[in-house]
């Protein structure tokens, strides 16, 4: 029982570890998918978290910090889609570029505003997403196993952890059978299909980046206002790039996106439980290399096991029409 | 005359300093088929982009019907019924034929209907037009010959009355080039126009009405097909006489100096792309491998030339073996007499971002001539590219230019002076005249005569029948890996063609 309470605390904080990684690589799905690469998933989540611990802790509303948090991450995908569709920038450099923004300006704001060493101020109450109970978790949670499984695993997170994994069907709805999904899958393979078929590139890749920026928005949210109570600097902690490696090991696919993510997040839970404990038969692990893994995984698995993953062939290719 | 379905009205264009085209004023009467001729670099596929909507005329008019037409983006001239097959074909590799056919003229938000409803038409073109196609299939693992007809299932599908195609026999065997014309005939009995831009003069002159022909970004010449030659049309797209035929004598075989046995290729995912080939090349003949693009001769030539690796199989060259299970090394075959030029020049023969003189030895930068100690001699390698520019007829005459700033015609010229100029015994040469101007052809034909004529072994490659027709002593036809046939230079077009489809093959072995 104790080795099954263990699997139960260990599978839900893969779930909440994974909220996060999971809006962050539906992010970067929809701007990869339309044929621009984006390395500042990271800062755009990063800002968010900011915003909404920002917003959240004027206001007192966890939806005003949610709403400046998407407002900021939009407008930081803007920029990234400015200089990159638009001026048909490098966009690793944009990217790039909007990591470091983030990366500072959180800290040099936080501190000037209120003055608590980058932190935001403490959150509580109305102020945060909670956790949301699931009707008669209660009820339920003496059932063995599948009432204990409903009320401590799948009830009690977040409502933004909810829309996550709602995400990912959805994703892949709008990605396989709407019409703005042909398009987008189309321009992030062929951009010159689409413009001679009639279609903007510049308007639907926009399109796609503004996807990104309310997802990482949302992903920011999740940071500062449920998993922890306000924003702390560098909270995302490399978040951003897990998610890339996770987007590139499920193949820009939603589902797989979404295992992927849980099994990172897996991990994550697992060196936080190991960590200080031995593991038996290998013994004291480093938790350096526990927190490696997500991307010694993602390297090996990509090498040997999975096969190549081809990323959309217009990725990272500014479209430019004329000779 | 019929009415003009479309009026092109003074059009300029230029990118930079290139003036692309320079004032046309072109009249395309309905329901015919109009084609347009011209060398490469000539404009005609920038007018067509203009026309299409693709690019932007800086001056100029299009009238579609007589009436005065803005076009600015392509779906303007979809709206207005223009419907174009590019060179380049404009599908996405992993959609379905279905998907892509939709692609942008979805109709609704949602694809449900707007596939099944893509479905029906489908059906109702492929009948009235006999342009079968499997709607499910994954547009990738279609030969070239049937993506091409998505591209105009895709301009049809949008009710496209005015088909533009851009060279677009440039991929398909002679069979499928004359299914395309019986499409195009049936597309003009229905009342459509057809605007057919070329290079190729014989299509020319075996499925149009009308011919213009552009020369350096202007309209030169508008003729009945009927009423004109290819002679004629030869003249007027170079600008001066050209002989089409190549001018050559009887060819004096002497000792082999290439031998093939037994040769067998797979690709990376372990297809096999040269089955069992065997063949011999011998001085002063030139032997000239036909056949339709992507059926091993790439990995032929790549395998003879040291650059890919033999599953079995043995090459001899000028009687000593060479190593084809191990790494044979380009460079090691080089320096024993083996001159490659490559079918790609852009991918294997250049360095565009190099100067002239730099890609005019690469490859043979280690020679003494060109060195000075551990470096490289500038001043030897650069007299040595001036030789060569003077000798090739390279224009511009810059040795330090970029090579990206030269002409598809003079950048060929540059990988060609670099391989003779190294007196190989054998010479092996992929598509030389690819993407090259008529003007250069000629020169590069004379070029390769002259080497067969000296004594040397000369293997071709080549996409172009007419081209292996012209130059080649010997003829062998590949077909799906497999050579399939030897026939004398004099074999007809026809006999050629049906080796080409492997339709021979097949009857053999019922």
């Amino acid at each position: 029982m104790e080795f099954f309470n263990t699997l139960i605390f260990l599978l839900d904080s893969t779930i909440r570890l994974s909220v996060p990684l999971l809006l962050a690589a539906l992010a970067g799905l929809y701007a990869e998918r339309s044929g621009v690469f984006d390395i500042g998933l990271e800062g755009k989540m990063l800002a968010g978290a900011f915003a909404a611990g920002a917003a959240a802790a004027i206001s007192g509303s966890a939806w005003a910090g949610l709403l400046a948090a998407v407002g900021i991450a939009v407008f930081l995908s803007l920029v990234h889609g400015f200089a990159s569709i638009t001026h048909r920038g490098n966009q690793i450099v944009s990217g790039v570029a909007i990591n470091f923004i983030a990366a500072g300006s959180t800290i040099i704001l936080g501190q000037a505003w209120f003055a608590q060493g980058g932190r935001t101020p403490s959150l509580g109450g109305d102020a945060r997403f909670g956790s949301i109970q699931l009707p008669f978790a209660e009820a339920l949670s003496g059932v063995p196993l599948v009432g204990d499984l409903y009320s401590d695993l799948l009830s009690g997170h977040s409502l933004i952890a909810y829309i996550a994994f709602l995400l990912v069907p959805f994703t892949w709805w709008v990605l396989f059978r709407t019409r703005f999904g042909l398009r987008l899958r189309a321009v992030g393979e062929n951009p010159a299909a689409v413009d001679t078929a009639g279609i903007s590139v510049a308007w639907l890749r926009y399109r796609a980046v503004i996807c990104t920026g309310v997802l990482t928005g949302l992903a920011g949210t999740y940071l500062a206002l449920s998993q922890n109570a306000g924003f702390v600097k560098d909270m995302t902690a490399g978040r951003g790039f897990i998610a890339l490696a996770a987007l590139i090991f499920a193949k820009w696919r939603p589902v797989p996106v979404m295992f992927a993510c849980l099994l990172f997040g897996f991990l994550d839970a697992f060196s936080i439980r190991v960590q200080g404990t031995g593991l038996p038969l290998i013994g004291h692990v480093p938790v350096q290399f526990m927190q490696a893994l997500p991307y010694i995984l993602t390297v090996v698995l990509l090498a040997g096991f999975i096969g190549r993953a081809e990323p959309p062939r217009a990725g990272g290719i500014p479209y430019v029409k004329e000779r | 005359m019929a009415d003009a379905a479309i009026e092109l009205v003074g059009i300029d264009k230029s990118f930079g300093m290139v003036h692309a085209n320079r004032n046309i004023s072109l009249k395309i009467p309905a329901g015919t088929i109009h084609g347009i001729v011209g060398e490469n670099g000539a404009g005609k596929s920038t007018l067509m982009s203009i026309l299409y909507g693709f690019y932007q005329a800086d001056r100029g008019e299009i009238l579609v019907g007589g009436k005065r037409a803005d076009i600015q983006t392509p779906s303007d001239a979809i709206a207005r019924g223009i419907g174009m097959v590019h060179q380049h074909f404009m599908l996405v590799h992993n959609f379905t034929v279905l998907e892509n056919v939709i692609l942008g003229a979805e109709g609704e938000p949602l694809l449900k209907t707007s596939i099944s409803k893509a479905r029906a038409e489908l059906q109702r073109l492929e009948r009235d037009y006999g342009l079968e196609v499997d709607p499910d299939a994954v547009v990738e693992d279609l030969p070239v010959g049937l993506q091409q007809r998505v591209e105009i299932l895709k301009a049809l599908y949008r009710g496209a009355d005015i088909l533009i195609l851009d060279e677009p026999t440039g991929v398909l065997t002679p069979a499928e080039a004359d299914h395309l014309f019986r499409i195009l005939r049936q597309l003009k009995e229905e009342g459509k126009t057809v605007v057919l831009i070329t290079h190729k003069l014989r299509e020319i002159m075996a499925v149009t009405d009308n011919v213009s022909v552009m020369r350096q970004g202007t309209v030169v010449a508008t003729r009945k097909t009927g009423e004109t030659t290819v002679e004629e049309l030869a003249e007027l797209m170079v600008g001066r006489r050209v002989l089409l035929r190549v001018e050559k004598g009887p060819a004096r075989p002497g000792e082999v100096l290439l031998s093939v046995r037994n040769l067998t290729v797979r690709d990376a995912r372990g297809v096999t792309m040269v089955d069992n080939v065997s063949f011999d090349v011998r001085a002063g003949e030139i032997v000239g491998i036909a056949g339709v693009a992507g059926n091993g001769q790439s990995e032929l030539l790549e395998t003879i030339t040291g650059i890919r690796k033999a599953v079995s199989g043995t090459v001899t060259l000028a009687g000593r073996p060479v190593d084809l299970t191990g790494a044979a090394d380009p460079a090691e075959l080089r320096a024993r007499g083996m001159a490659h030029v490559p079918e790609d020049r852009h991918h294997m023969g250049l360095v565009l971002a190099f100067e002239e003189s730099e890609n005019s030895i690469l490859g043979y930068h280690r020679q003494e001539r060109y060195r000075n100690g551990p470096l490289l001699d500038v001043d030897a390698i650069r007299s040595d590219a001036r030789e060569k520019i003077e000798k090739y007829d390279i224009r511009p005459a810059d040795c330090r230019l970029r090579t990206a700033n030269f002409s598809g015609g003079n950048q060929q010229k540059i990988v060609l002076a670099r391989e003779m100029e190294q007196d190989p015994k054998v010479l092996i040469v992929g598509q030389p005249t690819r993407g090259v101007d008529v003007g250069a052809i000629e020169f590069i034909h004379k070029r390769l005569i002259e080497m067969r004529d000296r004594g040397k072994a000369v293997l071709l490659v080549s996409v172009e029948l007419d081209e292996i027709r012209a130059l080649s002593d010997r003829i062998l036809v590949m077909f799906a890996g497999r050579i399939v046939g030897e026939r004398e230079a004099q074999a007809s077009e026809g006999e050629l063609g049906l080796l080409m489809a492997g339709v021979e093959q097949k009857e053999a072995a019922e």
